[in-house]
């Protein structure tokens, strides 16, 4: 359609019925015959919002990154410094960093290898009833109460909880015992470790791993699968081979969300972990108690980082056209 | 093409899916049975003994009533800001093409894709700097302008299944602008704003990583919830609370599934 043959179409239709009256009849003329007004009207006020209050924010925020905060006084001088990110690679917290990115990392993997097998029946072998199911089966816990879900794991990671109680019925509580006195992994009960704060960030961002997983699959036709079998190939060579490369895109997209959802997150350390912090947490005490919004400030641009390079790879991996 | 031979899934298939469901599902029907549960003071498993006498307790108790008001009132007005928005930016995406239309997107999608406290933490420094203090608005502030990105993906889905002949057609028949709106648009897109709308509800009555920063000394219904994880005063409260979160974000959830399950989020339902 040409926007000749739209003029065409109201010249004929001025030709034929009588201008119209009234203010809004008129408006309504007016914007059908500059539809550049009638686009920039519809613009406005969601750029207005978004570019004012959205990215304004952010540049108010990078901009005090590189403002510092005085030692003796604890005041925030307004001076343009690089101070504040000196401060941001002291050793404690380039800990925070390591220890964040390798928990987001470790939570993408295990997501990805739990997210498979449910994306792959769903997209292959759920039919009718079943694939709707599935779909609710996802979706449900990926729009239900964040906070609900994470009380749900500190009943079910407590000392007197059920995981507990359940080990103790198989007999394997010597198991449970064993691996809390792990090192880095245990703790006093699963509730104040890291492995509960892994489970717990697993859980609630699965949903956003099966979803793209299960788009790429969709995708896969069911007889190329069939094909590889018939070649002679062992199901392990088929996935290795074919599924695997195909679901690539598709686990890469969830991966951005799993990643950056836990690059993020200071609410399910500080409520199922150690003390040991993560950089969401450094941003909030920075923030909050410390009072020193630069370091804050500074703590935030690492995640913004990461997920740059994050997302420039995902992109030229094709990830983007799997969401 | 998709092969119609009807095969089953390997068994060591089907466990893993299974596994995986049961796994998203579980904690939170375990919600369900603490609910009941007569121990005050730990979670203790299995649970000594059932009551009903919690509902009551937590009926009574106005700082849960405050809480659900200030969050149903936030709520509403962020999902009615976000219709608007969204659903102009909805329009002019899909129905022009114009310089920066990807930018647009982008700048759309950013306040989900960034993790939340970069959101939170922006609008609080932003509030600081131009001194602006705490208030109803401000938490409406930051939850309206993620919530533009569910509106607006609904509503883009179905322009693009809207023909664009139908608003032409509805010109050429004498209808003006607003006209043309009203009774050829709007019933066309009704739906999908109505499971936008929804979802935005939905996601701005669960919020809690951006409210922290925008509200102050207010108390939203996960703001109450987080205080409550932080520092338990009455854990059966707390318990029979987020039993009755759960089940009102089902709801919205599954209305706007059926609202839009003719449409592409499930594609390949039917093959």
């Amino acid at each position: 359609m040409s926007v000749q043959a739209v003029t065409g179409a109201t010249d004929v239709a001025a030709a034929i019925l009588p201008k119209r009256g009234g203010f809004a009849g008129s408006l309504s003329d007016l914007l059908w015959r500059r539809p550049g007004l009638l686009l920039f009207l519809m613009l406005a006020p969601p750029l207005l919002w978004l570019g004012v209050v959205y990215i304004g924010s952010l540049i108010a925020l990078l901009a005090q990154s590189f403002f510092s905060i005085d030692e003796f006084s604890g005041l925030i001088s307004r001076e343009l410094t690089l101070k504040t990110y000196g401060d941001l690679f002291q050793a404690a917290n380039l800990d925070i960093i390591v220890r964040t990115v390798t928990m987001a990392a470790l939570v993408t993997l295990a997501s990805a290898v739990v997210a498979f097998p449910i994306a792959y029946y769903a997209a292959r072998y759920a039919r009718g009833k079943w694939k709707a199911l599935f779909y609710l089966g996802v979706m449900l816990p990926l729009w239900s109460s964040y906070l609900v879900k994470i009380y749900a794991w500190k009943l079910i990671l407590a000392k007197e909880g059920i995981l507990t109680w359940l080990f103790a019925k198989l007999h394997l509580s010597w198991l449970l015992d064993s691996w809390l006195s792990l090192p880095v992994v245990g703790g006093n009960s699963l509730s104040v470790s890291f492995t509960g704060t892994f489970i717990v960030f697993v859980y609630v961002w699965l949903p956003f791993m099966i979803l793209p997983i299960q788009a790429a699959l969709e995708r896969v036709p069911g007889n190329l699968v069939e094909a590889s079998s018939d070649l002679g190939a062992s199901p392990g060579q088929t996935f290795r081979n074919v599924l695997f490369p195909l679901a690539l895109p598709g686990i890469v997209a969830g991966s951005i969300f799993t990643f950056s959802l836990t690059l993020g997150d200071y609410i399910i350390p500080q409520i199922i972990g150690t003390s040991r912090l993560f950089i969401g947490q450094a941003v909030y005490a920075q923030q909050g108690t410390a009072g020193n919004i630069p370091l804050a400030a500074a703590f935030t641009v690492v995640p913004i980082v990461i997920m740059g390079f994050y997302l420039w790879g995902a992109k030229r991996m094709g990830a983007f056209d799997a969401l | 093409m998709r092969s119609d031979r009807s095969q089953s899934a390997p068994r060591g298939l089907k466990i893993a899916a299974a596994a995986g469901l049961a796994f998203l599902h579980l904690p939170i029907l375990l919600i369900f049975v603490y609910a009941f549960t007569t121990e005050e003071k730990s979670y203790q498993w299995p649970p000594p003994g059932l009551t009903t006498q919690w509902f009551a307790a937590t009926w009574a108790r106005p700082d849960v009533w405050q809480a659900l008001g200030l969050s149903v009132q936030v709520a509403a007005i962020s999902t009615a800001i976000a219709l608007v928005l969204g659903t102009l930016c909805a329009a002019a995406v899909s129905q022009t093409r114009f310089f920066g239309r990807e930018a647009i997107s982008l700048l759309v999608i950013l306040p989900i894709a960034l993790p939340g406290i970069i959101t939170g933490i922006a609008l609080r420094s932003a509030f600081s700097l131009a001194e602006i203090p705490f208030s109803f608005w401000t938490i409406v502030l930051g939850h309206a302008t993620f919530c533009v990105v569910v509106v607006y993906n609904n509503a883009v889905a179905r322009f693009r299944r809207t023909s664009g002949s139908l608003i032409e057609a509805s010109m050429d028949l004498g209808a003006d602008g607003f006209q043309t709106f009203r009774h050829v648009i709007l019933p066309n897109i009704g739906t999908a704003l109505l499971a936008g709308g929804m979802l935005a509800f939905a996601l701005s009555f669960d919020e809690v990583i951006v409210t922290t920063f925008t509200a102050g000394q207010q108390q939203t219904l996960p703001i109450w919830m987080l205080e409550e994880l932080v520092r338990p005063r009455q854990r059966p409260v707390t318990n029979v609370v987020a039993m009755i979160v759960v089940l009102a974000t089902l709801l919205p959830i599954l209305a706007a599934y059926y609202l839009t399950r003719e449409g592409d989020q499930i594609a390949g339902a039917g093959k």
